[in-house]
């Protein structure tokens, strides 16, 4: 019974297993989809899909599997009403106003037919779906955005409908990362807790009853370390000019971490596409700021978990030739590629955040160099999904 | 009615549930699986439990964890360390480890009478292995004491409610085994019938300009916390304490601290609103901006 949408679930990316398949069969013998393909969405939805992160590759799936089998697409009353109440364009900027300016109501709400229709069909990753994109001239809300208003009223929907609305997209976690995002790719730097340091306070039973043996028997309490938030970290960025189009996203990164206080010692330091035998602690990457690596090796200790940010795309001398330093006053004598090395060995857990995705490493203009610092640290995209995997490796020693 | 009402879930008086949650919940229930809530803070997890113990006539335990929460604390505790002073003085028998061994809430909710809600409350605030030791006995709702070679067993299998404010992953054998719902924040409709429910005689007025001013701030883009349903709560209640009339919601935010938690927010907001051409009051929830 529906095994296929099983397999397509599987093939949109959602994590599915014959434990929670074999749960909604149980649940569906049961009559706990009400009979109606809403109450079936709603049931499969919550037994099946675990994180709100898949919701929209769950409706993406169901759109397209449950496609046609209720009545077409129709705009209700209410819709109509709340566009008529709700669409004078008073938060809009000056220059959005003025496009507003051009169109009259049954201009928009023809749009918007248009484009609910649109979405029914294939829609991956569009910018102007209602509401969600920013970019739509139907709503600028992630939170509020016109889409879940339309579709909130889910007793007289359809499934297939609330589906395609695709309510949950701002969840993805393959997107890059954006405003709203950062505050979950940072507490998932909180996974970074170890319980190597720190104060011991906490009873130590198996010690306890060691050393009261040991005692012949009169109590002596032993005690062991907490398990509190001991992570150091080092944040090292690229700020040279190739890395501009990903300035605002890691500024934003940047912005997160400075202000995020779970870990015990935060550092920022600067590079201007590779390091030589000096790094910066200003992004301008100026000599007065600059400090020698060898001592930022000796003030960084090995335990601090270190992130490089940067898209690691430079002219191949620049790591791999001696003087190669895209400044033409700066001097290295040694090629950049070995004071990454140096680095690679210095911190015992150590990654690269890249901000070109992925898909793009073996075909950008940088490929070359990128796939030689990838020999050297553990790359990874800057997405959700990236730096919780860079997260995960930073866990464990190289 | 009475027998429908102790096994159908659909709200309580004081909590309203949506149609989907309350779907997820009545699967959660009839299957026999610990119901899994995540949400934005302040979206009611914590209360959704209180109000199924209410709706179903159940009792309600709660297990609060911590981060040094471990999951055998849930099952029972051993005191050894009591012990081993009571055994150097001797005035108590020691020779029986029952006396030092204590029930969890977990241990406590499998021996309840009655079938009792069971709320985990924030499990993500647990080390990381902390949903995978309680695994075992959330499926087979029993578990051994070693120590007195006893097996407890759940008498009655109760439901479960976990929630979750997504801190960190939950592993995948622990979400297999669960039934998931995320509480998408109120739009304005729903918020509204949630203010009422809590506050019955308000005045329209001021409800309406209340929720306009809390959607605009909600709307502000940058800010670290977004007010959510339980501080428009609050909020509603200071200024009904405070005797705040409508007109002066919107135009100056009266008791503002109870909404943002921030420094920082606070000041944005007070910027936006120092702003002559921002209007202060949002049309509709539905086209905010956000960014």
């Amino acid at each position: 019974m529906f095994i296929d949408f099983f397999y397509l679930l599987k093939a949109y990316g959602v994590p599915v297993s014959i434990t929670e398949w074999m749960t909604l069969m149980e649940a569906l013998a049961r009559g706990m989809a009400l009979s109606s393909l809403t109450g079936f969405y709603h049931l499969a939805r919550a037994v099946l899909v675990k994180s709100e992160a898949h919701y929209d590759r769950y409706d993406l799936a169901f759109a397209s599997y449950f496609k046609g089998v209720e009545t077409p697409l129709e705009l209700t009353e209410k819709v109509l009403n709340w566009l008529e109440n709700a669409l004078p364009p008073r938060l809009i900027s000056p220059e959005e106003r003025k496009q507003f300016e051009n169109w009259d109501l049954e201009e928009l709400k023809r749009q918007l037919e248009e484009r609910l229709r649109e979405q029914q069909g294939e829609h991956h990753g569009g910018s102007n779906w209602i509401g969600t994109g920013g970019t739509s001239r139907f709503g600028h809300s992630g939170y509020h955005p016109a889409g879940v208003r339309i579709g909130g009223d889910s007793l007289n929907k359809s499934a297939v409908k609330v589906a395609a609305e695709r309510n949950f997209r701002g969840f993805r976690t393959d997107e890059t990362i954006g405003v709203r995002q950062f505050e979950v790719a940072l507490r998932r730097l909180r996974l970074l807790s170890t319980k190597v340091e720190g104060p011991k306070e906490e009873l130590d039973l198996d010690g306890t009853v060691k050393e009261t043996a040991d005692k012949g028997g009169l109590l002596h309490l032993a005690w062991t370390r907490g398990r509190k938030n001991q992570v150091k970290v080092v944040l090292i960025m690229d700020s040279g000019g190739s890395m501009m189009p990903y300035m605002r996203i890691c500024s934003q990164l940047f912005t997160a971490m400075n202000r995020s206080s779970h870990f015990r010692d935060l550092r920022f330091f600067f590079f201007h596409n590779c390091i030589y035998q000096h790094i910066y602690q200003d992004a301008s990457c100026q000599m007065n700021s600059a400090l020698k690596t060898e001592d930022f090796m000796r003030l960084l200790t090995p335990d601090y978990k270190a992130i490089f940010l940067g898209d690691a795309s430079m002219a191949p001398s620049e790591l791999t030739m001696v003087d190669g330093a895209i400044d033409w006053y700066y001097t290295n004598e040694e090629p950049g590629i070995v004071w990454l090395q140096r680095l690679a060995r210095h911190f015992t857990h150590a990654v690269w955040l890249n901000p070109i995705p992925a898909p793009y490493w073996e075909r950008t203009i940088g490929s070359y160099t990128i796939n030689l610092i990838r020999e050297v640290f553990p790359m990874f995209e800057l997405t959700v999904e990236g730096l919780e995997g860079a997260i995960k490796k930073l866990q464990v020693r190289k | 009615m009475q027998a429908e009402r102790q096994t159908y879930f659909s709200g309580t008086r004081d909590y309203i549930a949506s149609q989907e949650l309350q779907n997820s919940v009545n699967v959660a229930v009839a299957l026999g699986r610990p119901l899994l809530i995540k949400g934005e803070p302040g979206t009611g997890k914590t209360m959704l439990a209180r109000s199924i113990s209410e709706g179903l006539g159940k009792k309600l335990l709660i297990w609060n964890i911590k981060s040094t929460t471990k999951a055998k604390e849930g099952l029972y505790i051993y005191d050894t360390v009591q012990r081993l002073y009571d055994s150097q003085f001797g005035d108590h028998d020691v020779s029986d480890i029952k006396h030092y061994i204590k029930l969890g809430k977990m241990g406590e909710a499998f021996l309840a009478e009655e079938q009792v809600v069971l709320l985990i409350d924030e499990i993500d605030k647990a080390d990381l292995e902390f949903p995978n030791d309680l695994l075992w006995e959330l499926d087979i709702m029993s578990f051994d004491i070693p120590e007195t070679g006893e097996t407890i067993k759940a008498k009655h299998r109760p439901i479960v409610v976990i929630t979750s404010n997504a801190e960190k992953e939950l592993p995948d054998a622990f979400l297999r085994r669960c039934i998931f719902h995320y509480i998408a924040f109120p739009d304005a409709a729903m918020m509204k019938r949630i203010v009422q429910v809590h506050h019955p005689d308000l005045p329209q007025r001021l409800l309406e300009e209340a929720m306009q001013a809390f959607y605009w701030i909600r709307s502000i883009g940058g800010l670290q916390k977004k007010p959510s349903t339980s501080e428009l709560l609050d909020w509603v209640q200071a200024l009904v304490v405070g005797g705040i009339s409508p007109e002066k919601i919107g135009k100056e935010l009266p008791f503002l601290g109870v909404l943002l938690k921030k420094d920082q927010d606070f000041n944005t907001v007070l910027q936006r609103l120092q702003q002559p051409e921002t209007p202060k009051r949002s049309p509709a929830p539905g086209i905010l901006r956000n960014w």
